[in-house]
């Protein structure tokens, strides 16, 4: 009696986490597929590389493309070097118990927690009103409106801030993964603390480091609300050419297309089509951070 | 405490060190005079002290959060634990072999051109020099010479640990500390190195720590027994093997503990 009871809670057990475990795979299935399905007759060379027209009804996504590109590249120059020297710090200059390097790592965890939302305001009244609204009063005296509204590099600088947290714990994991030894053999040779990091800490968390930008890239590709205050553009003829310009975004002409178009039927194609882009770049990036990183870890094995 | 039958200036000395960890010695009040172009070994059973002893030499143990010792080391008359002292100075006069080698993921010639480069020496025939040489005295030479290019890890383990030693003469330094530099090697391997070891000591002071005591027996002139961070004995290698003056040292080389 009390074994037939147990079976059947362990083969409820196992249903269920099957079911669960299937939905999973089956809502990603579900939401790729209408994706596709949806974009794939739109999709075109003609669509990749041509701009908007006729209010955004018809034509292709090329300045938002290359918007997402350049927000990307000049986030990552931002982050990255930041995010690879606060890492640095933490795990080669800081005592275990040192007070500076808890508080660092308390404010990059809360910074990993903080809704993207809150750092597009923040990158608002941060560098656009307060650094930007400062440089226009420093040049023209406030007269000429010029950096004190969004733009590219403003957007950039948020998203960087964004994703420090994650480039800040992937280089310290790969830093973390340098053998002792080696450190050690570098300072028995009268190495500096310096010359040990820059000849053999960074060379050899090198995959790590790069690990960490990917990962930020693709989190940062795939957010809208930093810089929905901060440079992205609804529509834009020309192509960004300096960095006080506005761009157009993958993500954020997603976002237009199917709230702010006065006609979202005849758009629908495109918005599916811009999708499957922005879910093809994203997925491309996270694939090739997880080949980096298998990478690595076989690389630990062997030593 | 004994001090050895030592009429020369010795190299190193020290004088009631202590090297805490916290609060718990891991070495006690050991006083100990090393001469010059000598093999000294210092045996004892595991957790006796004696390798944390040995980092004291090249203050290893400074990376250690936690610790730091009491009494003094000196090398050449110069307390080492001054506070002029640059330690990066220090290091480069005194070379360390560690327990597992440690070859850095890069070339041959990286390895050993690592240290002249730190230094500052650019010119690729000075270093072409340094390399050859330190691999010669190394006696590693006729085994690479025709890949320095090639990776360090490609090497076996026993040419891994010849390379690190190498590694450590190019830097030029009139110490080497080893770490039972032979305890991961088969005996071919353990043989090379002993008798690199006895070759080396008429240009270098060698101190090496050693779980094997045949290899002390060996390799060594002088040698000391550690006992729970506490030095025993310290006499000529063959005294100590043949008739040691204490029951402790006695009972560890005929091997009734450690």
């Amino acid at each position: 009696m009390v074994t037939k009871k147990r079976r059947l809670i362990g083969a409820g057990v196992i249903g269920i986490s099957a079911i669960a475990a299937l939905a999973i795979v089956g809502i990603v299935a579900a939401v790729t597929g209408t994706i596709v399905a949806g974009g794939w007759s739109t999709l075109s060379w003609e669509f990749l590389t041509a701009a908007p027209s006729e209010g955004m009804t018809a034509g292709g996504i090329f300045p938002a493309i290359v918007g997402t590109v350049f927000l990307v590249v000049m986030m990552s120059i931002a982050g990255v070097p930041i995010g690879t020297v606060t890492a640095i710090y933490l795990c080669e200059y800081a005592g275990t118990r040192s007070v500076l390097a808890r508080g660092i790592r308390f404010a990059v965890n809360t910074l990993a927690g903080v809704p993207a939302i809150v750092f597009g305001l923040f990158g608002l009244g941060f560098f656009i009103q307060f650094v930007g609204g400062g440089i226009d009063r420093a040049l023209t005296g406030g007269a000429e409106l010029r950096w004190a509204q969004p733009n590219i590099l403003w957007a950039s600088l948020t998203m960087a801030l964004l994703t420090l947290p994650v480039v800040i714990i992937s280089v310290e994991e790969a830093i973390k993964t340098v053998p002792q030894d080696l450190r050690a053999a570098s300072l028995a040779l009268g190495a500096t603390k310096w010359q040990t990091i820059r000849r053999v800490v960074i060379p050899n968390s090198l995959t790590g480091i790069m690990t960490g930008g990917i990962l930020a890239v693709s989190r940062g590709a795939g957010e809208v609300a930093p810089i929905l205050f901060t440079g992205a553009a609804y529509f834009l003829p020309h192509l960004p050419t300096a960095l006080s310009d506005q761009f157009m975004e993958l993500g954020y002409h997603i976002y237009i297309m199917s709230t702010q178009s006065t006609d979202v039927d005849a758009t629908r194609g495109i918005q599916y089509a811009t999708t499957l882009v922005l879910l093809l770049l994203t997925f491309l990036l996270n694939f090739s951070a997880i080949y980096l990183r298998s990478r690595i870890r076989a690389r630990q094995q062997r030593s | 405490m004994t001090t050895g039958p030592l009429p020369l200036q010795p190299k190193i000395s020290t004088s009631t060190l202590s090297v805490l960890y916290g609060a718990k010695a891991a070495v006690k009040n050991v006083s100990l005079d090393i001469p010059a172009n000598k093999v000294t070994a210092f045996i004892g059973p595991s957790g006796c002290g004696k390798s944390t002893f040995l980092r004291s030499f090249n203050r290893m143990n400074d990376l250690i959060e936690g610790a730091h010792i009491e009494g003094s080391v000196r090398i050449d008359g110069v307390d080492i634990y001054d506070r002029g002292i640059d330690v990066v100075e220090l290091r480069k006069r005194v070379g360390m072999i560690f327990q597992r080698s440690n070859p850095f993921p890069k070339s041959i010639y990286d390895n050993i051109a690592y240290g002249p480069r730190v230094n500052g020496i650019r010119d690729r025939k000075r270093l072409d020099e340094i390399v050859e040489s330190a691999l010669r005295r190394s006696a590693i030479w006729d085994e690479v010479k025709d890949d320095l290019g090639k990776s360090a890890l490609a090497l076996s383990g026993g040419q891994q640990q010849r390379l690190c030693i190498a590694r450590a003469l190019a830097v030029d330094p009139s110490v080497l500390l080893m770490d039972e530099p032979a305890s991961a090697l088969d005996p071919t391997a353990t043989g090379k190195i002993e008798e690199l070891i006895y070759e080396l000591k008429d240009r270098y002071t060698i101190v090496i720590v050693t779980h094997n005591m045949q290899q002390a027996a060996r390799v060594s002139d002088l040698t000391a027994f550690f006992y729970l961070g506490e030095l025993v004995e310290f006499d000529e290698t063959r005294k100590i093997f043949t008739a040691p003056s204490h029951r402790q040292t006695e009972e560890y080389i005929t091997g009734r503990f450690g």
